[in-house]
């Protein structure tokens, strides 16, 4: 279970940092999620092949990170721990693809490991701008960009209550594992099963705590909508960070910067 | 006629799997009372508690709330005027910061912003937690989780507090200033506990409930003294009207 409380802890930390007051952190939260929106699909719109070209878009994680206050070290760790879904994803391409496309040095550079090497940078990059998003504006903050952008109220409120009671929930299952394993010696009490009937119990439990708060939000006038009493500006600055970035994203992504630079600088050598 | 009454009568409820948990209970409250409701766990406290803001509809007898029968077509208004503390503030606090969640019926009331932000104000200066404003709820301590959960409620300005177990979970000093802040109020209150100190301390008044039905309902120095019935409904007589187990001496007065 202490997987479960590191996970709690990063999130925590994620809430803290998001907590700054930075000029990044107070670009309005829309500009935010629609720049990295941007930013993302740009990304994954690269074939299997590119990965030099893609290397201009550090620009926005980087800038993101270093005036958002948020601790490369620490984007670094979450990038290692979420990494192997990623490496799983590309680990069979040097396999397949076999097929020679460049030498350096006597090595020979397969297809498959140039789609292995870009679909790793690509994961890093969508993830550090997802990850980035989060500490600059807040999980909340991103909701509520969200349900303001004509998201519907359902998924706002959803996604609301989820990461109000994430802490919740994670507290009463690292109680039920610590209460398990007081009483658990060896192998026995530790099997599958009691881990199934545990889940059980979990969810019992949280369709009652979900009606006991149900009935709290009944007892304060809920609606099915919730509503939010936090203002939002869209100021001057906010559409020239989203249109700036955009048009930036927009541009490496129809420009080779890194070829253009590479010949830039051989043509400046030779 | 004063919101501030509320009217008990034949009040029966079963729940659906059959289990009975009221029987005909019957009581009258009057304006700004402050009354205790005791018995053993099971004994029907909860289940009483919904009845009086509508999150239980009376399946037998009747439940009125300044005159005005608990029924749906009532219930907007009767929840605007019984505000109800629960037992776990974690179910009260949902929003994701102190304010918000304060705000939260407020807004639903349909308030101009500029009113909301004044009533969280005072709502959370009342309580003495507007340093808390910003925070997320889940980094608020147990007393500060038990205060912000009182605070939703008075922003919506009931007329009725309706608490359920508040006490439970704190440690002596928060405690002693929940005691003094429930005791400050002038709303009428109905507090479900088993802290029957708290309860000799704050009400006037104890019904006692045992298996689903009022025993008793009277004045509470009374009938924590009566301890034949206390120990009937499963209780023990509060240490404050007990004996000193060090010396035998009873407290002065009581």
């Amino acid at each position: 279970m202490s997987s479960l409380a590191s996970g709690l802890s990063i999130v925590d930390r994620l809430d803290r940092l998001a907590g700054q007051d930075t000029a990044i952190h107070r670009v309005d939260p829309r500009a935010k999620v629609l720049a990295t929106a941007v930013y993302i699909v740009c990304v994954v719109s690269f074939g299997p092949y590119h990965v030099l070209a893609l290397l201009p878009f550090l620009l926005f994680p980087v800038v993101l990170a270093s005036s958002g206050g948020v601790p490369l070290g620490f984007l670094a760790r979450l990038l290692l721990m979420v990494s192997p879904f990623a490496l799983l994803v590309g680990a069979f391409n040097p396999v397949f693809d076999r097929e020679v496309v460049a030498e350096i040095g006597g090595l020979s550079i397969t297809g498959g490991w140039i789609s292995f090497a870009s679909i790793l940078v690509r994961f890093l990059l969508t993830t550090a701008a997802a990850l980035l998003l989060t500490a600059t504006t807040s999980f909340n903050g991103v909701c509520l960009a969200l349900e303001r952008l004509g998201v519907p109220d359902v998924f706002a409120t959803q996604l609301l209550l989820l990461y109000r009671y994430i802490f919740v929930l994670g507290e009463e299952v690292h109680r039920m594992g610590q209460a398990r394993r007081l009483r658990s010696f060896g192998r026995r009490g530790l099997g599958l099963r009691v881990y199934g009937l545990m889940l059980g119990q979990l969810l019992l439990r949280t369709t009652d705590r979900a009606q006991r708060i149900h009935a709290a939000m009944k007892c304060r006038g809920f609606d099915g909508q919730i509503r939010m009493a936090r203002r939002l500006h869209f100021r001057a600055a906010d559409a020239v960070f989203l249109l700036g970035w955009s048009a930036a994203f927009v541009f490496f992504r129809l420009v080779d910067v890194s070829l253009l630079i590479g010949r830039l600088l051989t043509g400046v050598g030779t | 006629m004063s919101h501030h009454t509320i009217s008990v009568r034949a009040l029966g409820f079963a729940y659906p799997d059959g289990t009975r948990a009221l029987h005909a209970v019957s009581f009258e409250v009057g304006h700004g009372e402050a009354i205790a409701v005791v018995g053993a766990n099971g004994a029907g406290k909860s289940t009483l508690l919904a009845h009086l803001n509508g999150l239980l509809t009376p399946a037998e007898g009747e439940v009125r709330i300044g005159g005005s029968p608990v029924v749906r077509s009532t219930l907007a208004d009767i929840r605007k005027t019984v505000g109800m503390v629960f037992q776990d503030p974690d179910d009260q606090l949902f929003m994701p910061t102190v304010a918000e969640d304060v705000g939260f019926g407020p807004l639903n009331l349909g308030l101009p912003l500029a009113d909301v932000e004044a009533r969280v104000d005072e709502a959370l200066a009342r309580v003495g937690a507007a340093h808390l404003k910003a925070r997320p709820p889940y980094r608020l301590s147990g007393g500060e989780k038990r205060a912000v959960a009182i605070a939703t409620v008075l922003a919506m300005e009931p007329s009725i507090l309706v608490m359920d177990e508040p006490s439970s979970g704190l440690d002596p000093r928060a405690r002693r200033r929940l005691i003094a802040l429930l005791d400050s109020f002038e709303h009428t209150r109905i507090v479900a506990t088993h802290d029957l100190d708290l309860a000799a301390e704050l009400c006037e008044r104890t019904i006692v409930l045992n298996a689903g039905r009022l025993v008793a309902d009277g004045p509470t120095r009374q009938i924590f003294g009566d301890d034949k019935l206390l120990a009937a409904a499963g209780l023990e007589r509060p240490l404050g009207m007990s004996a000193c187990p060090v010396c035998g001496a009873r407290a002065a007065g009581r």
